[in-house]
């Protein structure tokens, strides 16, 4: 089918390249497939596996029937050389994959985001000095929001493995905003050039500006923020990729990007209606507003001893998990899900309460548990356990602290009121697992301890939930 | 007002595009239990990596004669896009693996 030239109501054009489009069709389509079954639990893996050959689809039929604007083709030598790249990638990406801890993917996940926005960052360096491109403004956009994305991605990757801490002066609010600024004034000025290729200068200004930019806005946002941190550099990352797909008027690429940035937008917003607070408050950062201390905080906690604890779990006829970033940081999973089998092997029932912003990215807490075989049905969201607070026996909290307070509640002074939370001061006992006295995130006071059915388990979680396995085993 | 209805007539295929792909990304998204967030959001950023096209495209009509700042940059795009792609769809795998296989 080499070059053979078909007019059809006078558009010229070769088979090939009409092979090519329909490829990217099939594509898209299976983006779209492949994500749709991916929202489903039992058809989550097919989704993945469909989404993944319609990319090998468009690759494929990209280096064998791409031609230029002069309508060759892409040379043996280059076809060659883009297969080694990839294979050298693949073989990367793949052990990267395999080896990865499962607690270490909020990492992982970042990292993956920053290689997609830098690959749209350079493509976007690249394209714009290509004299024959005509879509400059988008060209530029992609190299904006690609590097926003690598940058960003890397900071929230270095906060994740905790290299990088936070940062947070007043003064970073004004200098974001003057990048900010200075990234909308370049862009304009570029162009507003008679030849912008001619200022090619300024366009890498432009590109350590947007990198400055990612950096500085992710630096001072909390641990506690990431998940709606890490859902925005994903649909950034996506966007940035549909721009680049307008240089090449490519609609694969333009649908790929757009579903992912939607996607992500979502999701972004699905956790900022978790934590009340909107997009702007968790980026400029800290739980500002009237956070003003509350009023019947403090008062007298009560320990529970490991012996105490243990018949009281093993007498109970319901008990509810309620999992936090604690959990993950003590690697406890795989010993929280031994103290569930004992406990359901006595004729408890256990569950597990998962508050959608517990733990660093958007559904952490189930990758977590699913990784300790943890059977998925057991993990019940928010506001269906919240219907079995009072009906739970024992409510334990693993590692978590905002999530469980009360005063979202029922506290109009405090900074977190009105974040939907798990009611767990409305089961008949609680046990609060944590290292010590020191406040959540947010640095407000949990009346949650205080409480009379409140006991607290001081030490590591992971030791604490050992200790009661053992003593379980012996009742 | 003129304006505004030149740029969309000019750019319509390209915005009935963006219109609908926003819809259907929303569409397809919403009401996702909070099990799947993670692999959703893996999943979703491998298919950002279909920027990879792009950097096919560029590497494949460049010139190998001579090694050029152009070809080396090119070269890594694809390399970060693969890892991106194959490194995103892998571990998303092996998440969704470990949901399935209890009972």
């Amino acid at each position: 089918m080499d070059a053979i030239l078909t007019t059809y109501n006078g558009v010229e054009f070769t088979i090939g390249a009409a092979i090519l489009e329909f490829s990217y069709l099939l594509a898209a389509i299976l983006f779209v497939y492949g994500l749709k079954l991916l929202s489903r639990p039992e058809t989550a893996r097919k989704g993945n596996f469909w989404a993944a050959a319609g990319m090998v689809l468009a690759m494929v039929t990209t280096i064998l029937l791409h031609t230029d604007t002069a309508g060759n083709y892409i040379p043996g030598g280059n076809a060659i050389v883009i297969i080694i790249t990839v294979a050298i990638g693949s073989v990367i990406g793949l052990l990267i994959s395999k080896r990865v801890k499962m607690t270490a993917m909020p990492q992982l996940v970042s990292i993956f985001n920053a290689t997609g926005g830098i690959a749209s960052a350079l493509v976007g360096l690249l394209e714009f000095s290509n004299p024959g491109n005509e879509s400059l403004l988008v060209t530029l956009l992609g190299l904006i929001v690609g590097s926003v994305a690598f940058s960003g991605s890397m900071i929230a990757y270095g906060k994740l493995d905790g290299k990088v801490g936070n940062i947070s002066a007043g003064i970073m609010k004004y200098v974001n905003f003057i990048i900010l600024a200075a990234i909308i004034g370049l862009t304009i000025y570029i162009m507003f050039q008679p030849n912008p290729q001619d200022v090619s200068l300024m366009v890498y200004i432009l590109f350590a500006a947007a990198l400055a930019y990612g950096v500085l806005f992710v630096m001072p946002i909390g641990g506690a923020d990431m998940p709606v941190v890490i859902s925005l550099l994903n649909s950034l990352t996506g966007i940035a990729a549909a721009f680049a797909g307008f240089i090449y008027n490519n609609q694969a690429m333009i649908l790929g990007g757009i579903l992912v940035g939607a996607a992500g937008s979502i999701l972004t917003l699905l956790m900022t209606k978790a934590m009340n607070r909107s997009l702007i408050n968790v980026i400029i950062g800290g739980f500002g507003g009237g956070g003003a201390a509350t009023g019947d905080e403090g008062g007298i906690y009560k320990e529970i001893s490991v012996s105490d604890a243990s018949i009281l779990l093993a007498y109970s006829k319901k008990v509810v998990v309620v999992p936090g970033y604690g959990l993950a940081v003590a690697q406890a999973q795989h010993t929280v899900h031994e103290l569930e089998k004992l406990l359901e092997g006595k004729g408890v029932s256990v569950k597990y309460g998962i508050h959608p912003v517990a733990g660093r990215m958007p559904g952490h807490m189930n990758v977590l548990l699913a990784e300790a075989d943890v059977s998925y049905d057991k993990l019940v969201e928010m506001d269906e356990i919240n219907k079995e607070m009072e009906t739970t026996d024992v409510i334990i909290v693993v590692g978590a602290n905002d999530v469980v307070n009360p005063s979202a509640n029922d506290h109009p002074g405090s900074p977190i009121y009105g974040m939907p939370v798990i009611n767990a001061e409305k089961a008949k006992n609680v046990i609060v697992m944590k290292r010590g006295m020191g406040k959540g995130y947010a640095g407000i006071e949990n009346p949650l301890f205080f409480r009379d059915n409140t006991r607290m388990l001081f030490g590591n979680a992971k030791d604490s939930l050992q200790k009661l396995v053992n003593e379980v085993n012996t009742l | 007002m003129d304006n505004i209805l030149i740029y969309f007539y000019s750019y319509k295929e390209a915005i009935f595009i963006i219109v609908l792909s926003i819809y259907l990304g929303i569409e397809v998204i919403s009401n996702v239990p909070s099990v799947l967030h993670t692999p959703l959001m893996s999943g979703a950023n491998a298919i950002s990596g279909v920027i990879i096209i792009g950097g096919i495209i560029l590497v494949g009509h460049s010139d190998l004669s001579h090694l050029s700042l152009r070809l080396v940059i090119g070269i890594f795009a694809i390399l970060f896009a693969t890892l991106n792609v194959v490194g995103g769809f892998a571990v998303t795998d092996r998440m969704l693996e470990m949901f399935k296989k209890k009972k």
